[in-house]
Formats: structure tokens, C-alpha cells, sequence
């Protein structure tokens, strides 16, 4: 059954910790909780998004630098 | 100077471009209002004449899209841009570009935009007029020895700061010559990183001192001080409560540094509204050039309670070619104006931000209430937080501060999250009421204050 992560802030969402970095996590990566998969800039201040559940197979539904609203989903996982 | 019927646009977005929309409708003028996909419902938007879309709500791609937004200006049929603070006021290529476009850029010329914006080539200009600057290096630091030298001259400890930065960025400070040795090349890498310029210089760095600021208005030829600001409360090298007159000067004091400012801006032959930050240590009575600021700021309300001069219309005329209608004898100084700034962060939970959805909302009479709210209106989450700015007039700095506890207190925003709370602690704190304060006193004091939720 899928899994989701959701983003508990409206903002922009960012996969990478700078823009000259690799993503937090990869597509197709595996996720375990408490790893942090993103950031969300409300305000412009950062905070970091954990994932609550262990999981395969990451399927992002956001694209970095894109906006969200508050309980959007961020990732899919198997 | 007529100006009915000019068309300005305004590149910028919240409080600053309502502030602006007020300004040009009150001199006759159409507003044009840019906003991003994420403003759409913003105030300015509802108030100006027309509002040109400048791309989505990332403000990389939106307000900070220079070409976008001289295009959108165009589309607009604008004769005059404002850029209000932030974004792209202090851009010298992009007053550059709306000049090449055939527009007024409202604000002074791109070669002293460029040149204030140089913090190296700013201190050396202030040196040149006369204007005291903390003991520091002579231009740019050339390398790791030059840095030793510079720092073994002037005294530990040392501010390390980019000749790009600005406004408290890329400030690193060594106590040592071993955190030198080892903070230069950290500093250097982080500012051409941040700023495409490595470039560096040292300052001693002043302890417990007080920020003070000169508003100057200038056309050009000739310049005028409107009066100084305090801006000591500060978080995270923010501003979050301002005042005029700064209480902690002398007269004589007052004259000195507001007389160094006109010097200033009229050596650069200065044009529009513009603001000279320095640092004032109250032990020794010196004071200190840090930078200037080549646009409006979020504080000059305060200027205005105290002075009666509306400073957006002066800096549109001023654009518009008129010469400084006032004279220095002319600016009186008149009484105590407090700003604090309401800012969408719950101050009891670490200051955490909250682009909530305004509920009801209400100002008590008598005060000045500079804000983008609207009932109904959703904060969008992509900006920052300052929501308004909160300011009261007093004949004296005590019945100011009364003013500022009552209008607190009778101020109404449902639904939202503020610091109003901080504000009504800070405003009956018995050092901020003695003026016993100093640039790193609030972080200090919210180590230990507890502040009430509202």
C-alpha cells in the first residue's frame, strides 16, 4: 500500500539543501523515518520536512522550488 | 509640479506598495501595481488603477525578474517606476534598465546605487566628506597577511564584513588572530557565493552600541537631513520597533551626525530619499558610518510623524525632476513617533511564522496603522512576514510610549498569529522605558522573557 509524506507548512518546497547540492533524497530512494526529505521556506525562514514512516521506491509528486499548501502530499512511497 | 495623470508603477508588493498606491493617488496620479500569481488578492492590487501580472509566486521569477518587470512597465504604459525596499531597489542594473527603457527610476542615479552598494567604496566616500567610520581597513583586504595587518592596527576584535553585503549579512567576527586566520577565507568563499564579489574589509567592532540612522532627502545638488531614527531592537540583525527622535543624543550630538549626512549626500551629488546607518556608542558620545541605504525603508514612518513631511511623494517628485522643495530651516522636529513592526510569527513559539487567513480586524483611533491586511485576506506564505507597521505619535517620548501600550492593546487582528505580544512586553519593559537598550539587548532579554500569547 502507498505511503505519504505531506508538507506541514505552506511555502515553496526545496528537494536539496542548496542549490548546488544533490537532493536530500533521490527518486526511486528509499526513505527511513525521521530523514529529512525536504525543506518548506514559509516566510523565508527554512524548516526541515521529516519523514513519519519508513518506505521504497520515492515518488515526488512537488518539484523542487515549487509552492505547496499545508497538508499537500510531497512523496509517495511503497 | 503637476503630476496628474503621470502613470507609476509600482515593483514591489505588501505594505511598502500601498504605501506607495496612497502617495501617487494623493498627487493625482494613475497607479500601475505589479504583483505575482501569489498576489493577485494583495491590497495594492485592489487599490491601484490597474495590475500587470509579473510572473509566478517564487519571487526569483517574479519581482526579482528585472526584464519582467520592465516589461511589465511597459505594458503598463508607466513613466515611472518605484521600487520600494527590497526586491530590486537597490539594484543598480536594474535602475539602469528602466532608464535604458525610457522610464524614471524613482531613486538616485545607477552609478550611486552602484557605488553606495560597494560598503568599501561607501566608507571611503564617507571618509572623503568628512564623515567619522569605525577605525577599520583602507579598502579592500588583499589577502591573508594584508588582513593580519589590518587587524593588528585597528585592535581585536574585528568585524569581518563583504564589500557586497549589507544590512548585517556576511558579518563574521574574530577575537583573535587565529579566527581571523581562519574566518578570512570562510568569510571570502561565503560572499562570492552570495554576492559574485570575494571581496572583504575589517572594521573594530563596537560593543553594546546603538544603531542610529539620518533620513536624507536630495536632488541631486543639494541635500537635507530630516532627522535621525533609533533602531536598536533588533532580532537576527532585524529591525522590529524604530523611534524619532533617538533619544539617547545630545544636541549637539543630533547636529554632528545629521550635519555628516547632508555632508554625505551631497559629495555624491545624492538623489531621492535615502538613509545613512551608523552605530553610536554612548559611553564615549562617537559615532560610527556603517553604510547607506539607497531607498525608502521600512521605518520612515517615524520621520514623517515627527517632521510632517510625506517622504514617498517628496522622492516621486524629486524623480520627476522637481528640485527639494524644503529647506533645512524648514524641518522641525516635532515630538516622540514609535513604530513597531507587526510581523505574521507567533513570538511565544519561537517566532514561528503564520500566513494564516485575517478574521475580523480593528485600529484604534489616533494612531497610523501601515499594513497590506484586509479582512479575509489569505497571508500568502512565499514572502516575508511583516504584515504592517504600527505607529504612534507623542509630545514626549513617555506619552508616546503610553500611546503605543493603549494601541496595542485596542488593536484587533483575529485569526492570525503576531508579534503584537512582543510588542506590548517590550512596551512596558523598564530598560526599553529608561532607553537603557543597545543593538543586542532584545536577543538577550528573549533569552529569558517569557512573552504571553495573545
Amino acid at each position: 500500500m502507498a505511503a505519504e509524506i505531506r508538507s506541514p507548512l505552506p511555502g515553496t518546497f526545496y528537494r536539496k539543501p542548496a542549490p548546488d547540492q544533490p537532493a536530500y533524497v533521490e527518486d526511486g530512494a528509499a526513505v527511513k523515518k525521521g530523514d529529512v526529505i525536504g525543506l518548506v521556506e514559509v516566510m523565508k525562514s527554512f524548516h526541515e520536512v521529516r519523514a513519519d514512516i519508513d518506505g521504497a521506491n520515492a515518488r515526488f509528486l512537488v518539484e523542487n522550488e515549487a509552492p505547496v499548501m499545508a497538508g499537500a502530499v510531497l512523496v509517495e512511497l511503497d | 509640479m503637476d503630476l496628474t495623470g503621470k502613470t507609476l508603477f509600482v515593483a514591489n508588493r505588501g505594505e511598502i506598495a500601498v504605501r506607495i498606491n496612497r502617495a501617487a493617488k494623493a498627487l493625482g496620479m494613475t497607479v500601475a501595481q505589479a504583483h505575482s500569481e501569489a498576489d493577485a488578492e494583495m491590497l495594492a492590487v485592489k487599490l491601484a488603477d490597474k495590475a500587470v501580472c509579473v510572473g509566478p509566486a517564487q519571487a526569483t521569477k517574479s519581482y526579482l525578474d528585472a526584464g519582467r518587470v520592465v516589461a511589465a512597465a511597459l505594458e503598463a504604459g508607466a513613466d515611472a517606476v518605484h521600487p520600494g525596499y527590497g526586491f530590486l531597489a537597490e539594484n543598480a542594473d536594474f535602475a539602469a534598465a528602466v532608464e535604458a527603457a525610457g522610464l524614471i527610476f524613482v531613486g538616485p542615479s545607477p552609478d550611486t546605487i552602484r557605488r553606495m552598494g560597494d560598503k568599501v567604496a561607501a566608507r571611503a566616500a564617507a571618509k572623503a566628506a568628512g564623515v567619522p567610520t569605525a577605525p577599520g581597513s583602507e579598502g579592500r583586504l588583499e589577502g591573508a597577511a594584508a588582513a593580519q595587518a589590518a587587524a593588528e592596527a585597528v585592535g581585536y576584535p574585528v568585524m569581518i564584513k563583504a564589500a557586497a553585503g549589507g544590512g548585517g549579512r556576511g558579518i563574521r567576527v574574530a577575537e583573535t588572530a587565529e579566527d581571523l586566520a581562519r574566518l578570512v577565507p570562510q568569510a571570502e568563499a561565503e560572499a562570492r557565493a552570495a554576492f559574485g564579489d570575494g571581496g572583504l574589509y575589517l572594521e573594530r567592532l563596537i560593543t553594546d552600541a546603538r544603531h542610529v540612522e539620518v533620513q536624507v532627502l536630495g536632488d541631486g545638488t543639494r541635500a537635507i537631513h530630516l532627522w535621525e531614527r533609533e533602531c536598536s531592537l533588533q532580532r537576527r540583525r532585524q529591525k522590529v520597533w524604530e523611534e524619532a527622535p533617538a533619544a539617547c543624543l545630545d544636541a549637539d550630538t543630533r547636529d554632528k551626525l545629521c550635519a555628516s549626512a547632508v555632508r554625505l549626500a551631497e559629495t555624491v551629488g545624492y538623489r531621492g530619499a535615502g538613509t545613512l546607518e551608523y552605530l553610536y556608542d554612548a559611553r564615549t558620545g562617537d559615532f560610527h558610518f556603517l553604510e547607506m541605504n539607497t531607498r525608502i525603508q521600512v521605518e520612515h514612518p517615524v520621520t514623517e510623524m515627527v517632521t510632517g513631511v510625506d517622504l514617498i511623494a517628496e522622492m516621486i517628485r524629486i524623480a520627476f525632476g522637481e528640485p527639494l522643495r524644503i529647506a533645512q530651516a524648514d524641518v522641525a522636529l516635532s515630538g516622540h513617533a514609535i513604530e513597531v513592526r507587526v510581523n505574521a510569527e507567533d513570538p511565544a513559539n519561537g517566532f514561528m511564522p503564520f500566513p494564516g487567513v485575517v478574521g475580523a480586524m480593528a485600529v484604534p483611533e489616533g494612531v497610523r496603522f501601515d499594513t497590506m491586511l484586509y479582512e479575509g485576506y489569505a497571508i500568502p506564505p512565499f514572502y516575508d512576514s511583516l504584515l504592517g507597521k504600527l505607529i504612534v505619535h507623542g509630545e514626549t517620548r513617555a506619552a508616546a510610549l503610553e500611546k503605543l501600550r493603549a494601541a496595542i492593546a485596542g488593536m484587533r487582528l483575529d485569526g492570525l498569529k503576531t508579534t503584537l505580544p512582543l510588542h506590548a512586553a517590550l512596551a512596558r519593559d523598564p530598560d526599553v522605558i529608561a532607553g537603557r537598550t543597545h543593538t543586542r539587548w532584545l536577543e538577550q532579554w528573549l533569552e529569558t522573557a517569557t512573552i504571553e500569547a495573545a
